[in-house]
């Protein structure tokens, strides 16, 4: 880094002034006010809406969808960010704008598009039900939903490295005659881990709030499908206002404890290299 | 290009990851978003026209374009500065400010939606505090972009950070040992290099934003032809059972996200271009 | 070379979606439904504000189910806003039996052709076992003396109410007021819109649903009073009893929450006996003590005044059949380019 003039030092404070007066407003406050109101009526009624028997089921299925979208937004990202970026194909923007598309599309409508899939009105319904196979209105649904939202976290993540990174190194172990697999695990993958794990934690944290989608094809089946955020929504319009923020709070823990794993594994990880 | 082509397949597994990436993109994405598509061709081109363009839907989208494009503007100016603080500098509790920047997509939309209305309503802290400049916040416009600036922060500073973080500062350092003012440098050296990450993140928080739900119905009033959002109006077009006209509208916005991303995948392709020109 | 990628492609796009399909199968199976001679399960697809309710009443369902038949229930509960829980159901979501917050959502599953035609009658007081209606929650003293539907009209007067296009309750509330401008106006349609309409023009938040209406009003001190079910309002009294007051106005709507067995489900899983009782059973005294307990009034005349302490008998109460029924009511007022339109368009 080159040296600091006076002027830079105080260009400097002013930008860490503005950027921690943002996230103190706009991020820590709206948590702050969750567990204040989370813990309003005092501990006993924090932990007796926590270790209710629904919301621990609903916490275990909030960890299922969340596990299963990682795992196979994993799979996903890593497949497609190979494909987008070591080979040159028509339709490039295409493919990448689809897999963006996700992201952008209304939970609201994403919850809609499955019920018009698999719903009564499909035309797959009747093969469904003729094979005994619920997908809306219980797990798999919620899963696919789940998976839906947060489609291109882990793969957004890995292309832009990939891409800078270029095909050089591969197309020369490839000509050396390396396997896909060695080139993958010895020349790949250590250019990506870190945007790698960016991804799954990105993609862990919004799975596990997910909300909208999640709403409009669970059923909010009590003790079967509803998941953390849906369990929120429920108490919260059962006039359960303080057991609701409590509720929201495991969340921001398990948010918060996620995003401290990743701190710790990078930093160890970074010190070593 | 063509001879090109040839060369690059040297690398192994193009079909197979091309088989993955694409029978997956279709079975979760592709074939869902066809029903909605199947299910409003169902309707005449008359009864679409008019489903989307009734003055009601037509306020909503106003509503929901203006505040999306605003919170992402902020967003964008927000996420550079964020971004910069974070690899540029050495600050207490830096990493506790890098690990906060996530936090918007875990907390569940609808409890971020509480919490910032109680926040900005008149009787809240930050509500309050405007209220005696005579400006409220909750259950106006500006109550949509704060829970929209909130919902999109994340994007654009992870869009942004991980290019800076590449950037070589040797070029900056040489321009300020020549002398070029700070601005300067900015403007000339590192913002054509983080411009379209910065476009990225601007994207996709846009279509996030224009398409955002359960935060929003708390925090805006709702009130048709001035805070009413689009995907309230679907919303209650299926509480009113008109699958029809929600089909319709939600396509309308689907297109309108898809068309965002694409110009924003087209820069960036034409940025990339650019940058990779000489090698 | 490019033939074979192409062909790769294929394979294994056509692997893949065996191993989604079979995956999701899987998945699908495992939530079977374990019905036997000694336990039976049944789902309740309800509206917001019954949890407590249902909560009461399922464990004293159970206990008289268990003595009658010796066999075990288990009733796996579902709220949201009825509406939208009714349209889960016509989408697929397996309901035995329906409780929602009126007819007109119940009459969306039976045209999805899940419930058969005159369900209405066949439980008795038109399928409603309990029932509510709409009052007024204003903050304590009542600062801005509000008495009646005249005084929301005011100006100054800071409303808040849901959006009855996506509440499906809060049409209650549109109707009520419509019911009083029509006994003052008598009938007069053009000064009853115009009442409405300036009843809507002091309405500050438009909640969608009638949880974040009474969120506006209590957390946040939003407006003056909150248009409320009874039930609700008792609710909100009970968090805050040195906060609020209620008052009820002098006419006010018979808000009937519908009972129904779905039953394209009963007959699919072989639960109707079960189903039809566990309705059946909200009628006798023990669930109207219950009904009465969270608020809601019972339907059965004798148990009613024995709360009418909590209640105010002398209401005077309209219903639904003086709007012609669900249907029409829905059609002139809700439906898009209905009378609730209008009253926002205008401006």
């Amino acid at each position: 880094m080159h040296e600091e003039t006076k002027g830079s030092k105080i260009l400097k404070w002013i930008l860490i002034g503005v950027s921690l007066l943002f996230v103190v407003l706009m991020l820590v406050l709206p948590l702050v006010t969750v567990i204040t109101e989370a813990l309003k009526s005092g501990w006993q009624v924090f932990w007796q809406a926590v270790s209710d028997e629904y919301t621990v089921d609903a916490i275990l299925l909030t960890l299922e969808a969340t596990g299963f979208a990682v795992l196979i937004n994993t799979v996903f990202g890593v497949f497609a960010a190979w494909a987008i970026t070591k080979f040159r194909f028509k339709g490039k923007k295409l493919l990448t704008t689809l897999i963006d598309l996700p992201v952008t599309v209304s939970p609201v409508i994403a919850g809609l598009i499955f019920v018009l899939t698999f719903g009564r009105q499909s035309p797959l319904y009747p093969v469904l039900q003729a094979l005994d196979i619920k997908i809306i209105f219980a797990v798999p649904g919620i899963i696919l939903a789940t998976v839906f939202v947060t489609f291109p976290f882990i793969s957004r993540e890995l292309i832009p490295v990939l891409e800078s990174q270029g095909t050089d190194e591969e197309e020369a172990a490839a000509l050396m005659g390396a396997k896909g697999t060695t080139i993958f695990r010895k020349i790949t993958f250590p250019h990506i881990k870190w945007a790698f794990l960016y991804g799954v934690v990105l993609c862990a944290a919004r799975a596990m709030g997910e909300f909208g989608a999640v709403s409009v094809i669970s059923g909010h089946l009590r003790g079967k499908t509803n998941t953390l955020p849906l369990h929120v929504e429920i108490l919260f319009n059962e006039f359960k206002y303080v057991p609701a923020f409590a509720v929201s709070a495991i969340l921001v823990i398990m948010a918060v404890v996620i995003l401290i794993i990743r701190s710790v594994v990078e930093y160890k990880g970074k010190k070593e290299s | 290009m063509k001879k090109r082509k040839k060369t690059k397949r040297v690398i192994p597994y193009f079909g197979l990851s091309m088989g993955v990436t694409i029978s997956m993109l279709s079975v979760i994405v592709l074939i869902p978003l066809a029903s909605l598509v199947i299910y409003t061709a169902q309707m005449s081109w008359q009864d679409i026209w008019e489903a989307i363009t009734r003055s009601r839907v037509m306020a909503s989208y106003r509503v929901s374009f203006l505040t999306a494009l605003a919170a992402s503007a902020i967003n964008a100016v927000m996420g550079v500065i964020l971004a910069w603080v974070l690899v540029r500098y050495k600050f207490p509790f830096k990493r506790i400010l890098d690990g906060m920047i996530e936090l918007p997509f875990a907390l569940p939309t609808a409890v971020a939606g509480i919490a910032l209305t109680s926040l900005t309503a008149d009787t809240g802290i930050i509500g309050g505090f405007f209220s005696k400049l005579g400006i409220s916040i909750a259950y106006t416009p500006i109550g949509i972009t704060v829970a929209l600036v909130f919902i999109g922060i994340p994007f654009v500073v992870r869009a942004v950070q991980p290019v800076l973080e590449k950037l070589d500062p040797v070029y900056e350092e040489a321009a300020g040992v020549m002398g070029a003012s700070r601005v300067r440098i900015f403007w000339k050296i590192i913002f054509p290099e983080i411009l379209p990450s910065v476009l990225t993140g601007f994207g996709l928080a846009f279509g996030r934003c224009l398409g955002e739900y359960g935060s929003v119905v708390f925090i805006a009033g709702n009130k048709p032809f001035e805070t009413e959002i689009t995907p309230l109006v679907i919303m209650s077009e299926l509480q009113e059972y008109d699958y029809a006209s929600a089909t319709a509208i939600a396509l309308v916005m689907l297109v309108a996200s898809f068309l965002v991303l694409f110009l924003v995948n087209l820069v960036q392709a034409r940025n990339t271009k650019i940058l990779t020109g000489g090698r | 070379m490019k033939n074979k990628s192409v062909k790769k492609i294929l394979a294994s796009v056509l692997a893949l979606s065996v191993i989604g399909v079979s995956a999701l199968a899987f998945a699908g199976c495992q939530k079977a439904d374990t019905s036997n001679d000694s336990k039976v399960k049944i789902t309740n697809v309800s509206y917001d504000p019954t949890r407590e309710l249902y909560e009461s009443y399922n464990k004293a369902f159970a206990k008289h189910w268990k003595e009658k038949t010796g066999q075990e229930v288990e009733v796996t509960q579902s709220h949201g806003g009825s509406g939208k829980q009714a349209l889960e159901v016509a989408n697929g979501l397996e309901a035995d039996v329906v409780t929602l917050a009126l007819e007109y959502d119940v009459n969306a599953v039976r045209d999805a052709g899940l419930i058969e035609d005159g369900w209405v009658s066949e439980f008795d007081n038109d399928s409603s076992p309990y029932t509510s209606t709409i009052v007024f929650l204003v903050r304590k003293g009542n600062p801005k003396n509000i008495k009646d539907w005249d005084d929301l009209v005011k100006s100054g007067v800071g409303v808040i109410t849901p959006n009855p296009k996506t509440s499906g309750g809060a049409r209650w509330n549109y109707l009520a007021a419509w019911a009083y401008a029509d006994k003052k106006y008598n009938g007069d349609e053009s000064k009853i819109e115009d009442f409405v309409k300036k009843l809507y023009k002091n309405v500050l938040v438009l909640d969608s649903g009638a949880r974040g209406a009474t969120t506006s009003f209590v957390e946040n001190g939003q407006g003056d009073v909150l248009l409320a079910w009874e039930n609700e309002a008792y609710l909100s009294l009970k968090d805050y009893p040195n906060d609020y007051e209620i008052i009820t106005p002098s006419i006010s709507i018979l808000a009937q929450p519908s009972v129904a067995v779905v039953d394209s489900v009963v007959d699919d899983r072989g639960t109707r006996k079960v189903a039809t009782e566990y309705l059946q059973y909200l009628y006798s005294d023990e669930a109207q003590k219950i009904a009465a307990e969270n608020y809601y009034r019972p339907y059965n005349k004798d148990i009613l005044k024995q709360y009418s302490n909590v209640f105010d008998l002398d209401i005077n109460l309209v219903t639904i059949k003086d709007f012609g029924g669900w249907d029409n009511a829905q059609k002139t007022h809700f439906a898009d380019g209905g009378v609730f339109d209008k009253i926002y368009e205008g401006k």
